[in-house]
């Protein structure tokens, strides 16, 4: 099967001398493409590092990341990150993070609006990817009038705008019930094998677990298989 | 999609209740500017109006709105046989303040030498009678057919005039000549015999042989012999100058009188506003300077806060990979919509709001303009506080 994340030797640290906290330490993961992975681990363990990094949102201290082929981070970004990004990554949160001013349309909308895709193509894939979820009678409503339910399957909906390759999600059950925290669980895996969507939950929740292809453990800063 | 008007759509009474804030400082800016301009309208009006080539004050005053200028009645026939002038007319002009049904009123009494045709009425008619009808200035606010008592005499208003005010501010009235020359010099009865009086007692003080009884006569008797006081004054004469004369050389002609300064109206007009309200231009300019980088700084700060509420968003936004063009357009044209709104929110509440300040604000075009292009850079500068913020946020605030 083919790899669509390979990152090696991750490291990262916060502060300095004694007081530092080593947050990654020759950290190893790899993805294949449309498999389904959780991250398990303590508070404090690294994942959001972890995610941050292989997300590009947050740099590495060094190490090596691979996207579907391409090397994005070698000691340094060797890339637009941005532009990357909006291409090939999607996120989903803890908190849905929609923007509070779009219905929940224009939220699946704006990333491909941002990717220059026009607007009635674009308004066409935001009602298909709406549907999906079973959102599309809600697609005129703003987040604050939806459940946070609804509100985390337009945010999975937003997520997959635009054909991401990997998919990653901190948290996105935390603030559900254990029923809505399932059927997210099992939204990710679906859009795994629909969309051929590399994903990587981080979570707590150990309820669902049996939706996963693999599930990882990360401990002070380095990870493990379960 | 466009992101501004969105959020602008989301927060809309929040839009409107900054823009409203905003739009009351320009008013200010604005009125600020507009009263300005009616200073420098109001000290040059009745010089623009009256139309004279030369005015002639007493010798070495600035008069006659600059400083008191008094000269004799008969100073205009004098200036008129000078060669080259076309007419001469006596000007009168002088402030009263009465107390009329319950508050005060502040005039500027200016005599016509016609019926004032010319004026700006907006209600009633000129002047038809020669004596006892007066035409005021609407901000006098005298209606029409108002008595009012000045001197010995009562005026009738017949006619209303708009923005007719003195240098001072204060309304202008008009009355004929001989009117304006009555209030102006009205002596009451008992100091006519005090004068009659003491010149007898001077005249019988002269050495005998000198006087006779029939001078004595003559100094108490009626108003047609030698008077008891001296003549009437007048404030100024207005010159105009003959046509194919040479104003410059008329000017040096009266100049030669002994007796009199004369200015150009260009010189007139330079007298008010390098001195009579070169002061109070100073303060409005500077106070109108303030007023601009107070609301440069207020801009700056509501914009500022409004991109700090935005920072989750703005950190979403970069999370899904938007350029930072798509903030910057974002913040500024949520700035210049703000600014625009406001400027025009501003002209509309000023064109209610100006006519009723007590002193003249008169908006001018090209002010108004430039006004408008700082208000436009002011948005564009106080959104650079913004995008910077923007700029600097980082996409993994949505995590935190």
């Amino acid at each position: 099967m083919k790899q669509a994340l390979l990152a090696e030797n991750l490291c990262k640290r916060y502060g300095r001398g004694d007081t530092g906290v080593t947050a990654m330490d020759n950290v190893a993961i790899s993805l294949d493409t449309g498999e389904v992975v959780a991250l398990l681990g303590p508070s404090g363990a690294g994942k959001s590092t972890l995610l941050t990094a292989l997300g590009l949102i947050r740099p590495p201290d060094s190490g090596r990341i691979v996207i579907d082929g391409t090397v994005v981070f070698d000691n340094g970004y060797k890339t637009d990150v941005r532009a990357f990004r909006r291409s090939n990554i999607g996120f989903v949160f803890q908190k849905a993070n929609l923007l509070p001013f779009l219905t929940a349309r224009e939220n699946v909308q704006l990333p491909m609006e941002l990717d220059d895709i026009s607007g009635g193509k674009s308004r066409r894939r935001a009602m298909e990817l709406l549907e999906q979820f079973g959102m599309e009678n809600r697609q005129g409503f703003k987040p604050s009038e939806l459940s946070g339910g609804q509100q985390q399957r337009v945010a999975i909906a937003r997520a997959l705008a635009n054909c991401p390759k990997l998919l990653f999600a901190d948290e996105p059950t935390a603030a559900l019930d254990s029923v809505m925290g399932r059927k997210v669980m099992e939204m990710m895996k679906r859009v795994a094998h629909d969309f051929q969507t590399s994903v990587l939950v981080v979570t707590h929740d150990t309820r669902a677990l049996d939706v996963f292809d693999r599930i990882l453990r990360m401990e002070d800063g380095k990870i493990g298989e379960k | 999609m466009n992101l501004a008007l969105k959020d602008i759509r989301f927060k809309f009474g929040r839009f409107l209740l900054t823009t409203f804030g905003i739009s009351l400082l320009l008013m200010v800016v604005m009125g600020m500017g507009g009263i300005y301009r009616g200073l420098i309208q109001e000290a040059t009006l009745i010089i623009d109006r009256a139309g004279a080539d030369i005015w002639v004050v007493q010798k070495q005053t600035k008069g006659p709105f600059a400083e008191v200028s008094s000269l004799p009645r008969n100073m205009e026939y004098r200036i008129a046989a000078i060669e080259g002038v076309e007419s001469a007319c006596a000007f009168i002009s002088h402030t009263v303040q009465r107390d009329f049904q319950g508050r005060v009123i502040r005039m500027t009494i200016q005599g016509l030498p016609d019926d004032g045709q010319w004026l700006p009425l907006l209600k009633g008619r000129p002047l038809r009678e020669s004596h006892f009808e007066m035409l005021a200035d609407k901000s006098a606010q005298l209606p029409l057919g108002t008595r009012i008592r000045l001197g010995k005499d009562t005026y009738e208003v017949v006619g209303i005039t708009g923005q007719m005010n003195a240098p001072s501010g204060d309304a202008m009235v008009f009355v004929s000549l001989d009117d304006a020359l009555s209030i102006r010099n009205d002596i009451p009865a008992e100091g006519i015999r005090s004068e009659r009086e003491a010149r007898v007692r001077r005249f019988d003080a002269m050495p005998y042989g000198s006087t006779s009884a029939e001078h004595v006569e003559i100094l108490r008797s009626a108003s047609k012999r030698p008077a008891a006081l001296p003549g009437r004054r007048i404030s100024a004469v207005l010159v105009k100058v003959r046509e194919g004369w040479n104003k410059e050389e008329v000017l040096r002609r009266i100049r030669e009188l002994p007796d009199v300064s004369a200015y150009t109206a260009d010189e007139q007009r330079q007298i008010m506003l390098g001195g009579f309200v070169a002061r109070s231009r100073r303060q409005i300019r500077l106070f109108r300077t303030i007023l601009l980088i107070v609301s440069t700084v207020v801009m700056t700060l509501v914009l500022f806060m409004l991109t700090m509420d935005k920072v989750h968003d703005i950190a979403m936004l970069k999370l899904l990979g938007a350029r930072n063009g798509v903030m910057i357009e974002m913040i500024l044209t949520q700035a210049l919509l703000i600014g625009c709104i406001a400027f025009g929110v501003a002209r509309f509440l000023g064109q209610w709001a100006y006519p009723h300040f007590p002193r003249r604000v008169v908006l001018v075009a090209a002010d108004l303009w430039l006004l408008f292009g700082i208000v436009v850079g002011v948005s564009i500068l106080a959104s650079v506080a913004g995008v910077v913020k923007a700029m600097l946020t980082d996409a993994g605030e949505v995590l935190s």
